[in-house]
This record gives structure tokens, sequence and C-alpha cells, in this order.
């Protein structure tokens, strides 16, 4: 008889995800946000960066929404040539 | 692609994502595209253009790479109103980690193809989505900085 473990979905290593890989992983993400929202040197609970990571994700949504309605009203107000021009200069920076 | 880790605190571009490049030339010649089909449409429909746009440009630099990506241009392609069964993920048990399981749950709506992962993989795609998002706004107030000008 084969003493083989069958393969599954739940990896063992699911088991062996430690705190620390946790905590080091919230420090990763911590570090993503702006220094206005947390400060990268202190040390936050997990609670509060996953709570300041949906809030900066939300308003994150909210500017690409801003933007695009602000560009929108630029490309119909802009003629064509000059807007593209633009948007050469822009690539170009 | 992994971003080389910063030095210093006062480095900005540690915050950019490394395919910025990518986005940049995919979301103008998006842009341009727009600009040139769209002229006689209302405001608001070429700015829902304009943001599906920026979406995409994120989703196609970040290509298959990233299941935040993957779930996004998942989305992005399937423009249908009949809801369509997906192939999903199969779901991994979650370790239970009390106190932050709350606002995991918040996270996993935020951050796309969020609801199948497990909670290390959910931590490490927001940070990604997060620094792609962040540079994709950055892109586009340039662009409309520039066309204000």
């Amino acid at each position: 008889m084969s003493s083989r473990r069958p393969r599954s979905w739940q990896s063992s290593s699911a088991s062996r995800i430690t705190d620390e890989q946790i905590n080091d992983l919230v420090s990763k993400l911590q570090a993503v946000l702006p220094e206005a929202r947390i400060r990268r040197s202190d040390r936050v609970s997990a609670a509060k960066v996953l709570q300041e990571t949906c809030n900066y994700i939300r308003s994150l949504h909210r500017e690409v929404d801003d933007l695009s309605e602000r560009l929108s009203e630029l490309l119909a107000s802009t003629e064509s040539s000059s807007a593209q021009a633009a948007v050469i200069r822009s690539l170009l920076m | 692609m992994e971003p080389k880790s910063c030095s210093g605190d006062g480095n900005p571009s540690r915050n950019l994502h490394p395919s910025k490049p990518l986005m940049a030339a995919n979301f103008l010649r998006c842009l341009s595209r727009i600009q040139q089909t769209a002229t006689n449409s209302s405001v608001g429909s070429r700015s829902r253009r304009i943001r599906r746009a920026a979406y995409a440009s994120m989703a196609y630099s970040a290509g298959h790479r990233r299941a935040w990506s993957w779930a996004l241009l998942r989305k992005l392609r399937c423009r249908r109103v009949r809801p369509v069964i997906l192939p999903r993920r199969p779901r991994i048990a979650r370790p239970q980690v009390v106190i932050e399981i709350d606002r995991a749950e918040v996270l996993r709506k935020l951050v796309p193809g969020g609801t199948g992962m497990d909670y290390c993989r959910l931590l490490e795609e927001t940070a990604d989505y997060i620094r792609c998002l962040a540079t994709q706004v950055r892109l586009m107030q340039t662009v409309t900085d520039s066309i204000s000008s």
C-alpha cells in the first residue's frame, strides 16, 4: 500500500504561515501608503494599516473618476492638434 | 519584475510602479483614439471611456503576472449584461487571523480578484495594486496638466 499523501488544495504551507510573515506583508503594505496617512516609522496595528489601505484605495478610485471627467472636458474644449502635442509632451517627461 | 527596495526615505519613485512607461504608452494611445472618435459624444460617455482606458492600461501593463490585473482584464473583456459564470480559483482555507478578518473582507471587495485569495496573497496583491493605481493617477494628473497649460 502506498504511503504517499494525496495532494490537496490546502497546501501544507498554509498552516505554516507565521505571524511574522503576516507582519512583514503588513509592513510592506504600510510602506506603500502615503506619508500623510500613516507615518512609516510608526509601529501601527495591522487593523489600522488595513483601514487606511481601504480608505486610500477608495480615494484613488475617486481620483481616477474625477480625472477622467476632467480629461473628458478638456478633450472637448481643446483642439485636436494641441491636445495631441500636449499628450506627446507628457510621454517624453 | 520586482521593484528595487528603497534606500532612503526621500525617494519618491519608490511608490511608482515599474511598468510606468508601458502604462503611459497604453493610456496615451487610448486617449488619442478617444479624442479622435468621440468628438460628438457627451462629456459623460467620454469620461466613462477614459476611465475604462485608465483601468485597462493598468491591467494590460501588469498583464497576467498579478491576480488583480488578471481579474480586471476578465472584467473588462466581459461587457455583457447577462451574468457569465467564469472559472473561479479554488478557495483556499484562510488562516484564522481574528482581528483583521473584518477589514480584510472590505479590502477583498476593493481589490480586483480579492475574493478568491488567501489573506497573505491579498496583502501582496493589494500593495502592487496600490502602487499601480497611484502611478496611473499621477499619469492622468500629468496629462491633465499638460493639456490644460
